[in-house]
């Protein structure tokens, strides 16, 4: 049924795309329709294929990287106060930086290759896995610890028998959202400076005027994030505590 | 287990210099059920808070003892009207919480005994979601006993639960729980009536002892001694709050 009504989504999307072109009639080089673009992408296909391998690299690095210093972060907050009033404010100033221009440097530090790209996904999903997971950590319900207090419990053992598994279902929230943002770091690297990946494609195809090129490459990019959002909430539904 | 001592508490506690009680003084009779009963707010459960010595919010003058000598706090096992199962963990990994938070080794002999004793043993794989409100708190009991401290501090329990349950749980807990030193707070009268071998009533003029049936506790539901003491308590908590 879920399949049904996105089949039935897409159809529609793809027939309101195609009405446009059709009544506006806007050229090739500026709307290509559906058709033209999926035209381009099979003769393409090599090519689009190449380049959406570096970005789902760089992505999956960055993602893997993001949530694991998020949740470093997190539990390093929730246990020190020290770590909370040094730690927080810089957080929340790098979350108020946009990440756009963080790019070029990063790419002046770490070059044109990969881990710019990484660094860059790292850094716009590292906040908000932090927070879901700080959040979840610090919102343990009250009556567990009262329970925990009275059964001698030491704080460690507090923290990875009750905080932990409490929190888990804000932390699977939190990576569900990185698994958005993080496709959306690491094109911003690649428009920044690459000589592959997704971002880079569409860059040469929009400068060379083929249009029909940077849509497919764009689409490409769409559907490797809704596949990969959807991975990411399969993964975490245990931690999310749905079945 | 060591033996159940005497706890006496005496004192007062302020909230923001205002008091939340006036001084007062109640005992817990060494093996016995002392049942604390008042409406919402006079400061009952803050009582049993401050003698689990879990944070209550308020500044606490007065002592807390046991007759024995020994702390108090570290010898109180607690159950409160929320059942307070993980809901991520099964029955059985619920009930052996205490010795897992310690690091202690499990006694899993003992365990089995008490999911048997709480009827809970085909339910041991189960996680919380599966299970009824009633046999939630059972879960909760086990764990309770668990423990094996010979302090038990019961806030508001079995509140939650349908009448028929808590009828039952009320039994089970007199059976389980008989001979350690029990503290029950409730605003039930007839939950007091039951199980009480001492009754306070607290309100906020202070406490009031009411001497309890003379039958023994868990008194019959229809004992006509126990349904007139029930009314009687229910007179004075209305009298108090009028």
């Amino acid at each position: 049924m879920k399949y049904g009504a996105a089949l039935i989504a897409t159809v529609f999307a793809l027939l309101l795309w195609q009405a446009v072109v059709l009544l506006t009639g806007l050229p090739r080089f500026i709307l290509p329709g559906p058709a033209v673009v999926a035209e381009a992408w099979w003769s393409n296909r090599a090519v689009i294929a190449e380049h959406t391998l570096v970005t789902a690299l760089e992505v999956l690095i960055g993602l893997l990287l993001g949530a694991a210093l998020g949740v470093v972060t997190a539990i390093q907050l929730a246990t020190s106060r020290l770590a909370r009033v040094l730690v927080q404010p810089m957080l929340v100033f790098t979350q108020a930086l946009p990440v756009f221009a963080l790019a070029p440097i990063l790419t002046l530090w770490m070059g044109y290759g990969l881990w710019s790209k990484v660094a860059m996904a790292v850094l716009i999903i590292y906040f908000p896995v932090t927070s879901a997971f700080f959040d979840g950590l610090m919102r343990t319900p009250r009556g567990y610890l009262d329970l925990a207090q009275t059964m001698q419990a030491g704080k460690r053992s507090v923290l990875w028998h009750i905080r932990v598994p409490a929190a888990l279902p804000s932390l699977a929230s939190g990576l569900r959202l990185a698994a958005v943002y993080a496709p959306i770091g690491a094109v911003i690297g690649e428009w920044v400076g690459a000589s592959r990946g997704l971002g880079y494609l569409m860059l040469l195809a929009n400068g060379r005027a083929k249009t029909d090129l940077m849509f497919a490459a764009m689409l490409t990019l769409g559907v490797f994030s809704v596949l990969l959002h959807l991975a990411v909430r399969r993964a975490t539904m245990r931690m999310a505590g749905e079945h | 287990m060591d033996s159940a001592p005497e706890i006496t508490f005496d004192g007062r506690a302020d909230v923001d210099g205002a008091a939340l009680f006036a001084p007062l003084a109640l005992r817990l009779e060494a093996g016995q059920w002392t049942c604390l009963l008042g409406g919402s707010g006079v400061g009952k459960s803050t009582i049993l808070r401050l003698i689990a010595g879990l944070e209550t919010g308020v500044r606490f003058s007065g002592r807390i003892a046991a007759s024995d000598g020994a702390p108090v706090a570290r010898r109180v096992a607690y159950m409160a009207q929320d059942d307070l199962l993980l809901p991520w963990a099964s029955v059985e990994r619920n009930i052996g919480l205490g010795a897992r938070l310690r690091g202690e080794r499990q006694d899993r002999a003992r365990l089995m005994d008490l999911l048997d004793r709480v009827r809970l043993r085909e339910h041991l794989g189960k996680r919380p979601a599966e299970l009824s409100g009633g046999q939630r708190q059972r879960v909760a009991l086990a764990r309770t006993l668990m423990e094996d401290k010979p302090v038990i501090l019961l806030d508001e329990p079995f509140s939650a639960l349908d009448a028929r349950t808590r009828a039952d749980m009320q039994d089970l807990a007199a059976e389980l729980l008989s001979g350690r030193t029990v503290l029950l707070v409730t605003h039930d009268p007839a939950e007091a009536a039951r199980l009480g071998h001492a009754i306070n009533v607290m309100t906020p003029a202070g406490l009031t002892q009411v001497s309890p049936p003379d039958a023994p506790a868990p008194r019959h539901v229809d004992d006509p001694e126990t349904l007139g003491a029930q009314g009687a308590l229910m007179r004075l908590l209305r009298a108090e709050a009028a």
